[in-house]
């Protein structure tokens, strides 16, 4: 799946990564816990959370996941769009909720880290 | 690629900063060309022992170095120390504050993931003495 094709299923607002949309997103994940972002395979996901800082950007970078996006309509502050851009990881906001937007993406065909998302 | 040895500072409660260290560290190994599955497992085990070194630690230092065969890192800190290792070894076991979890932090994971990814694992820690952690990471294939 493509970031664009994320954009519009969760009908998201791209706040970092317009360049990006061709980007391929090969599996997807929620969470609000970054030591669980640690914890499994995920690179080449995107990430759905409710969690709004910083950090998420990094453990991200650190997970090898390649687009975060923000659930509930949560609007970054602009400490973590400035991360986002600097580390070059896509930063999304849909007026979804984690269980609605997570539940449209499979829909689509997007599948979880379990089954689709490398360790490299 | 022969060798190579960087160090890097890391401060106690600086959250404008935390993180960084390892993402530099993980930027280092992937232009080195080691394979991603070696890049992943070491640049995790970093990330966790700088967000623990900045949680829960003192003002420390994380050592990388690189051999063809191996990668190294090193993380010291000079903070309060872990009073009981194989309690903190102990997968869900946290002694996180609130705002750590609010963050995303403090599941008790932390040196248990870091055990889990890496190669070779050794702690040190003393009571009011800091944390001195050797993670190591055996290298696959040719890497130059």
């Amino acid at each position: 799946m493509k970031l664009a094709d994320i954009r519009d299923t969760l009908h998201a607002q791209v706040i970092v990564g317009n360049d990006k949309l061709d980007l391929s997103v090969k599996a997807g994940t929620g969470s609000d816990l970054m030591s669980d972002m640690l914890t499994g395979p995920t690179s080449g996901a995107v990430l759905l959370t409710g969690l709004c800082n910083v950090q998420v950007v990094r453990t991200s970078v650190v997970a090898g996941v390649v687009a975060v996006v923000l659930v509930r309509g949560k609007q970054p502050a602009p400490e973590m769009v400035t991360q986002a851009r600097k580390h070059g990881l896509p930063l999304l906001s849909t007026p979804f909720t984690m269980f609605s937007a997570c539940g449209r993406l499979f829909d689509k065909g997007l599948r979880g880290v379990e089954e689709k998302a490398s360790r490299s | 690629m022969a060798h190579l040895t960087r160090s890097f500072e890391i401060k106690a409660r600086d959250f404008s900063r935390a993180g960084e260290v390892s993402i530099e560290v993980q930027g280092i190994l992937k232009t080195i060309g080691f394979e991603a599955d070696c890049v992943r497992r070491a640049s995790i085990c970093a990330y966790e022992s700088e967000m623990n070194v900045v949680m829960h630690g003192g003002d420390g230092e994380l050592s990388l170095t690189v051999d063809p065969e191996n990668i190294l890192l090193e993380v010291e800190d000079h903070g309060p120390g872990i009073e009981n290792i194989e309690l903190a070894l102990q997968e869900g076991y946290s002694t996180a504050t609130i705002q750590y979890r609010e963050m995303g932090f403090g599941a008790g994971m932390g040196l248990p993931n870091i055990k889990k990814n890496a190669d070779f694992f050794e702690i040190h820690s003393q009571k009011g003495q800091g944390v001195h952690l050797k993670v190591g990471f055996k290298v696959d294939g040719d890497n130059g």
